[in-house]
C-alpha cells in the first residue's frame, strides 16, 4: 500500500470510554483530522502535506480501525461527544478540524454542541444532512470493497492505495468499520434530521468542499451545509470522487492550508 | 418421534431469465413486478389444501416459517398461516420455526398473536423463535448489529409476559414499554413449547441448550449435525441436565413419489432454491455488517464470493436431499436417524415447480407409508419426542430437584 511513512507517531490515547488509536505528525497549530468511516490504511500523503503547516491529529473514531469499541454508543452524536472528551484529554482547548465524509458529520455535530471548540471547520464530502436531491449511497447492500471502489472516481487511485487485490486484513478492517458505522447511523442512514436546525448557531468560519464526481454523497449535501452554516463558503473539486483526501491530496491540502491559516 | 411436514411455500412462477440476470440471487432485490397475484392466490390456497391433507394422512406436525422479499417463500408472517391452520385443523401440532424476534419492534403484540393461535388451536402450538437471516434484517430495516441482543431481549420479555402476571413495566436495552399487560395469554401453561431452528451459529446452539429448548438443525450435513449435538450436549451439561433425542430436531429435503423416475424429477426441484437458477444468497445480504459474531468476521473477510451448492447428484449421494419411492426414502432416513438421533424430524417435501397433484401424492406417501415406518424405527432407536417423554419445556421450568450439579 502506498502510504507515507515519514514523520508521524502512532499511539493509543486512553480515555475513560476506551483506547483511541491516534496518528500524529507535523508542527504548528493543532489540526484535527476526522476520517471517513472507511478509515485509512496508514499515514496518507494528504496528512503529510498538512503536517507541513500544522500539528495533525488523526484519531480513529471510537469503534473504528484499531480504536476500542464502546458498545454503549448508539448515535453519531454519542461519537461526537466522545471526541470532545478526547480533545480535553489531549489538552486541546480548541483546534481547527477537517472532516472527511462521515468525519465531516462528526465535526458538524461537535460544532453544534460547543460553538467555540473549533477555530476553523473544513467539511469535505460530508454526510450528516439529508440530501435535497439524490440519496447517500447505501454501503450496507455492498461489500466493503465494492463500496470503497465506488468512493473513487479514478480506479487507478483505488488500486494504488489498496492494491489490485485487496488483502484479507484490509477487508476485515472495513468490516469492523462498517459494523460501527451501522451501530451509529443505520436509520436514518448517514444523516441526522435535527442537525439542519442546529447548524445556524455555528458561526465558525467553515469551508465546505464538494467533489464533482462523488458517487456516494450528492452535491446537495454540500450545498445544504454551505446554506445552513452562517459563515461558510463552498468549493468544488474536479476529477475527484468521494475520497478527495486520496484522489486530490495536493489540491485539497492547499485549499485547507490556505483557509485554516487565515486569521 | 414427532414427524412433521414442511414446505418453504415457494413461488416459482416468474421468469427464470430474470433470476439468472440477477446472478441467481433472488432474495431481497428481485423486483416484485414479477409477482403474479393470480398465481399467488392459487398457490396460497393449494398450500392450505396440502396442510389439511397432511393432517388427514397422519403427520404429527406442520412446520411453518417466514421470509421476506423472496420468491422461495411466500409466507410473510408465520402467525398468519398458523391462525388459519389453528382454525381449520384439529389434531396436528402447529410448529412455528419460527417468529423472527429481532425484526419485531413490539414483542408484546407478538405474545398476543402467539397466545391467540395457541387458544384457537386448543393448545397445539409450538412457538419457535429465530434470529432471521441477514436479508430479513435488510427487508425489515432492523439493525443487524443488534440482532442477537434484540433476539435475547425480546425472548426474555415474552417469557416474562407468559410467566408473571401483568401489568409490569419493561425498561430494557432495546425495548421499553410503559405497560406490559396483554389480555390474551396462551392456553398451554406457562407457555407453548419453544424450539429453536438454525443452521450453523454456535452461539444460538449454545443459547438453545442453556434454555433447554430443542434445537432443530435445518438441512445440515450429517457431520455438521453431529458437531452441533456435541456443542449442545456440553452446554446442557454445564447448566445441569443431560440432553438427549428429545432436544434434537432435524429438517431434511425429502420428496416421495410412487416411482423413482418421478421422485428424481421432482426432487431435482430442490435445486431451484439451491442456486441452479435462483435462490442463492448474496454474501453481503446473507451476513450484513454486525449480523454475525466478531469471531466470524475474519472468515467473512476471506470469502466474498457467492457459494454455489453441490450438484443434485452429489447432494443425493451425501443425503442432503432424499428422493425416491417410500421404501427407498425409509432406508435413507433410517440411516440418518441412526447417525443423528433426533426425535423431531421435519420432512421438507416439495419445492420449486412441483405441482399440487404431485405435492399431494408426496404428502400421502409420507403420511401413510414413510412416517409409520419411521415411528417404528424411532421406537427401536429410543428416539422419544418431547411430547412422548413429557420433557420440561425449558430449563426455567425444570424442577430444581431434577437438575444435575452445575459444572463450571
Amino acid at each position: 500500500m502506498s502510504t507515507t511513512a515519514t514523520n508521524f507517531t502512532e499511539e493509543f490515547v486512553q480515555v475513560d470510554f476506551g483506547k483511541v488509536h491516534m496518528m500524529k505528525g507535523g508542527t504548528g497549530q493543532p489540526l484535527l483530522l476526522f476520517q471517513d468511516d472507511l478509515g485509512s490504511p496508514g499515514w496518507l500523503p494528504f496528512y503529510e502535506d498538512l503536517a507541513r503547516s500544522f500539528t495533525v491529529y488523526v484519531p480513529s473514531h471510537p469503534g473504528f480501525g484499531k480504536s476500542e469499541r464502546p458498545n454503549w454508543m448508539r448515535s453519531t452524536r454519542d461519537l461526537a461527544l466522545s471526541h470532545l472528551w478526547l480533545m480535553k484529554t489531549l489538552g486541546l482547548e480548541s483546534a481547527s478540524v477537517v472532516g472527511i465524509g462521515f468525519g465531516g458529520w462528526v465535526a458538524a455535530e461537535m460544532a453544534t454542541m460547543c460553538h467555540h471548540i473549533f477555530d476553523r471547520i473544513v467539511l469535505v464530502g460530508a454526510v450528516g444532512v439529508q440530501p435535497t436531491e439524490g440519496e447517500i449511497l447505501d454501503q450496507i447492500l455492498l461489500s466493503g470493497e465494492e463500496y470503497t471502489k465506488l468512493c473513487f472516481h479514478d480506479p487507478a487511485k483505488f488500486e494504488a492505495l489498496y492494491g489490485a487485490e485487496t488483502t484479507v486484513d484490509q477487508r476485515e478492517v472495513w468490516e469492523v468499520n462498517r459494523e460501527m458505522a451501522i451501530r451509529l447511523a443505520w436509520k436514518p442512514y448517514m444523516f441526522n434530521q435535527s442537525l439542519p436546525h442546529l447548524l445556524g448557531g455555528v458561526d465558525t468560519p467553515t469551508l465546505v468542499v464538494s467533489t464533482k464526481d462523488d458517487k456516494v454523497v450528492p452535491a446537495s449535501c454540500g450545498r445544504r451545509y454551505a446554506d445552513l452554516l452562517p459563515n461558510a463558503r463552498l468549493e468544488v473539486l474536479r476529477d475527484c470522487g468521494h475520497c478527495a483526501d486520496v484522489e486530490q491530496p495536493v489540491e485539497l491540502a492547499a485549499l485547507i492550508s490556505g483557509f485554516v491559516s487565515q486569521k | 418421534m414427532h414427524l412433521m411436514y414442511f414446505t418453504e411455500q415457494p413461488m416459482s412462477d416468474y421468469p427464470e431469465e430474470e433470476a439468472r440476470k440477477a446472478g441467481g440471487i433472488s432474495a431481497l432485490m428481485l423486483s416484485n413486478k414479477h409477482f403474479d397475484a393470480v398465481d399467488g392466490s392459487r398457490l396460497y390456497n393449494e398450500r392450505i389444501e396440502e396442510y389439511l391433507y397432511a393432517e388427514e394422512v397422519g403427520v404429527d406436525g406442520i412446520m411453518l416459517n417466514e421470509h421476506h422479499n423472496a420468491p422461495f417463500c411466500m409466507q410473510a408472517r408465520v402467525n398468519m398461516y398458523a391462525s388459519i391452520l389453528a382454525a381449520m385443523t384439529e389434531k396436528v401440532k402447529i410448529v412455528l420455526l419460527g417468529n423472527p424476534l429481532p425484526v419485531s419492534d413490539n414483542p408484546i403484540q407478538l405474545a398476543e398473536e402467539i397466545a391467540m393461535v395457541d387458544m384457537i388451536s386448543k393448545g397445539r402450538l409450538v412457538s419457535g423463535f429465530v434470529r432471521g437471516g441477514g436479508s430479513e434484517q435488510l427487508a425489515n430495516n432492523t439493525n443487524p448489529a443488534y440482532n442477537r441482543e434484540r433476539f435475547e431481549e425480546a425472548h426474555d420479555l415474552l417469557i416474562k409476559i407468559w410467566s408473571e402476571p401483568g401489568p409490569f413495566r419493561w425498561e430494557g436495552n432495546h425495548y421499553q414499554f410503559r405497560v406490559v399487560n396483554p389480555w390474551a395469554l396462551p392456553l398451554q401453561k406457562p407457555h407453548p413449547r419453544i424450539w429453536i431452528p438454525g443452521v450453523s451459529s454456535i452461539e444460538t446452539v449454545t443459547w438453545a441448550a442453556e434454555h433447554r429448548y430443542p434445537y432443530i438443525c435445518l438441512n445440515t450435513t450429517i457431520q455438521q449435525t453431529q458437531d452441533i449435538w456435541e456443542v449442545y450436549d456440553q452446554a446442557a451439561q454445564r447448566v445441569g441436565y443431560k440432553s438427549g433425542p428429545e432436544q434434537r430436531g432435524y429438517l431434511i429435503r425429502c420428496h416421495v413419489a410412487d416411482t423413482e423416475e418421478k421422485a428424481m424429477k421432482n426432487g431435482r426441484e430442490f435445486m431451484w432454491m439451491l442456486g441452479e437458477f435462483t435462490g442463492l444468497g448474496h454474501p453481503v445480504w446473507f451476513s450484513p455488517p454486525g449480523y454475525s459474531s466478531p469471531e466470524s468476521r475474519r472468515r467473512r473477510a476471506e470469502t466474498q464470493v457467492t457459494q454455489r451448492a453441490d450438484s443434485f447428484d452429489k447432494q443425493l449421494e451425501n443425503k442432503n436431499i432424499i428422493a425416491g419411492t417410500p421404501d427407498q426414502v425409509i432406508a435413507s432416513l433410517k440411516q440418518i436417524l441412526e447417525e443423528t438421533r433426533p426425535s423431531i424430524l421435519a420432512l421438507w417435501g416439495n419445492d420449486g415447480k412441483v405441482d399440487h397433484k404431485d405435492s399431494m401424492d408426496c404428502i400421502r406417501l409420507m403420511g401413510q407409508e414413510v412416517m409409520p415406518a419411521l415411528r417404528e424405527i424411532g421406537k427401536d432407536l429410543g428416539l422419544d419426542s418431547p411430547f412422548e417423554v413429557d420433557s420440561p419445556i425449558s430449563l426455567a421450568e425444570t424442577p430444581a430437584s431434577e437438575l444435575l450439579p452445575v459444572t463450571v
